[in-house]
């Protein structure tokens, strides 16, 4: 007998009772469900929320993978510098794997286990099939945190996360802010010591502080809001060897899984596209100040400000908040027009949030978060829009 | 309850929990998120709200059949202002510290929805000693929920409780902070106290289902 007969037996062995909602999460996570469609006229399509899902975390695992290489390399190379010589060769090595599975899988499993068990729980007590939603977002929240926060801390975002930025809206589907950013902008904003600073994003760093032998590694936005000059090439910058969250700092891979999911149709090109759009401009307006020398190097906006506008693209988490978190087909405008508006807003405020506040360095979190409120409102304004231009057509006819 | 009839006692017992002025009617949120950080802070706006509301009603009750209709809101005002400024010095006078934590916010016990609400609803039409009733059942209402937010929101944002450190000491690292434990700094934030007010209208509503509107 297979596991699917099993998995069946089990199924009708709890049919009827409290845990029905859990196995039967669990049959159809593994297996197409037995009760589809056979006859009839009905409008099918081969893709249903989980496969959707599926395809969005295809699109992660190549950032994850990344991710554990380079949580590895920057330990590493934060102890002996002569390693950032030569980047692509001391990258992809099993020492780094290592210590890189080490500290990243835990966070993964975490991740999945507490925000699934909320899931089940929340299931069981609504009498409700569970929700899929947690699956991406389960993948993006280690992505999106240092690789040095405590576990515990973890748990409690996700906690928060689920039930505050998702179960009490009604569940997947219904939420207005966007999951996985909801846990980050609670890490960020409970524990800031943790997220943000030089001692978090190097993987052993906090724990080494005060040592003789201690390692520290700042990102480039840390040292660019402190008017330093990081010592990162432009091409680390783009294939990804820098430090910053565990799986957001390459944007050549970010750019590949964007790629994907345009060509999938589950992400939205117009977004994407608008919010680089949005960020290029604001980019370009703060060239144009440093340029015409409005502000003098001493100001404190001045490192952040005169970083040449297509820099602004390749660091810091603006891509990977592009690409993978403002296209949540959730929390996004819907309409095409406010696609287009709500992703320009998000480029825009990004990199005017990370050039004036300091103390906030990555802006992409909070300008998803402050778009993914106003986006039903975008939406609102699109649609009567629309009503309107019709009204005119018609009464151009009837007339 | 001996002390008070059957009517009477609903006018105390009911703004606790089904009529809450904060959960149920939603009014006073202002100060609910502005003063809640520390649960002194929070007793204090407790008793200072229930002082004004409770002699405000009395006063506003007495003069019921006085006051014209057509000013009776300026009137109002005028009673709650001079309460607000008794109660203010009075804090100066015996609290500097904590008045001056709680800065603005006495003043503002004025512009508390709660209190013009009462005056309006209740004191009008009622006599003095259920006024009187009315007020103290409605500022215990404000000031239960006041306390519990400010309860999780010290114990948790700075991991203390009226200033006793009851989760050991951060910096030295005793009690619970030896195992890793950090304080939330969230909990400091006034978006917290909202969030802590939406999860205990959540458990009531769940809990009484007759509270949910359609």
């Amino acid at each position: 007998m297979g596991l699917k007969q099993n998995l069946h037996k089990l199924k009708e062995k709890y049919k009827g009772t409290k845990m029905e909602p859990a196995f039967n999460a669990l049959h159809t996570f593994l297996y197409t469900p037995n009760d589809t469609t056979h006859s009839g006229a009905h409008v099918r399509s081969a893709d249903d929320l989980k496969r959707t899902m599926n395809t969005v975390i295809m699109a992660l695992v190549p950032c994850l993978i990344f991710g554990i290489f380079n949580t590895g390399y920057q330990h590493y190379a934060a102890i002996d510098n002569t390693l950032r010589l030569d980047p692509l060769g001391n990258f992809f090595t099993w020492d780094n794997f290592i210590l890189g599975a080490w500290t990243v899988l835990p966070l993964v499993i975490v991740s999945y286990v507490v925000g699934l068990g909320v899931e089940f729980i929340f299931a069981i007590i609504k009498k409700h099939e569970v929700e899929e939603g947690y699956l991406v977002t389960g993948m993006l929240v280690p992505l999106i945190v240092p690789i040095d926060i405590p576990l515990w801390m973890l748990t409690v975002a996700v906690i928060f996360g689920v039930v505050i930025g998702k179960e009490v809206f009604g569940g997947t589907g219904m939420n207005i802010l966007n999951p996985a950013l909801t846990i980050r902008a609670f890490l960020f904003f409970a524990y800031p010591t943790w997220m943000s600073g030089d001692k978090v994003w190097v993987q052993g760093a906090q724990a080494m502080a005060g040592q003789p032998d201690a390692i520290s590694g700042e990102t480039i936005l840390g040292t660019l809001a402190a008017n330093g000059h990081p010592v990162y090439s432009v091409w680390d910058m783009f294939w990804g060897f820098i430090p910053g969250s565990v799986g957001e700092t390459s944007t050549f891979l970010i750019l590949i899984g964007g790629l994907f999911l345009i060509f999938t149709k589950i992400g939205s090109w117009r977004i994407m596209l608008s919010s680089v759009i949005g960020a290029i401009v604001m980019g370009l307006i703060f060239n144009g100040i440093v340029d015409q020398g409005w502000i003098q190097e001493g100001s404190k906006f001045y490192g952040l400000m005169s970083e040449v506008w297509w820099h602004q693209l390749i660091i810091g988490g603006l891509a990977f908040g592009i690409v993978y978190m403002a296209t949540d087909p959730v929390t996004a405008s819907q309409t095409n027009k406010g696609k287009w508006i709500y992703g320009f807003f998000i480029g825009f405020m990004a990199i005017m949030i990370r050039v004036f506040n300091p103390a906030y360095p990555e802006g992409v979190m909070l300008a998803i978060l402050l778009m993914n409120v106003f986006a039903p409102t975008i939406d609102h304004y699109v649609v009567r829009g629309n009503i309107r231009k019709r009204m005119k057509r018609l009464k151009v006819k009837t007339a | 309850m001996a002390l008070l009839s059957k009517k009477d006692s609903r006018l105390i017992l009911d703004p606790l929990a089904d009529n809450n002025p904060i959960t149920i009617q939603v009014l006073g949120i202002c100060s609910a998120l502005a003063i809640t950080a520390q649960l002194k802070a929070s007793i204090v706006m407790a008793l200072s709200v229930m002082v004004v509301l409770a002699v405000g009603n009395v006063v506003i009750s007495l003069l019921r059949n006085v006051i014209p209709g057509k000013i009776r809101i300026i009137a109002q005002l005028i009673i709650v202002a001079a309460l607000v400024i008794i109660v203010d010095q009075v804090l100066k006078a015996f609290a500097y510290e904590l008045s001056k934590q709680l800065s603005v916010f006495i003043g503002l016990i004025i512009t508390n929805c709660i209190i013009m609400g009462r005056f309006e609803a209740f004191a009008l039409a009622n006599k003095p000693w259920r006024s009187f009733l009315d007020g103290i059942g409605n500022a215990a209402g404000y000031g239960l929920i006041l306390i519990i937010v400010g309860f999780f929101r010290e114990l948790l944002g700075s991991g203390t409780l009226l200033g006793f450190k009851v989760l050991g000491d951060p910096i030295a690292k005793t009690g619970v902070y030896a195992f890793g434990y950090e304080n939330n700094g969230f909990m400091l934030l006034s978006p917290m106290a909202l969030i802590i007010i939406g999860i205990i209208i959540w458990a009531q509503r769940s809990r009484n289902k007759a509270l949910i509107e359609e």
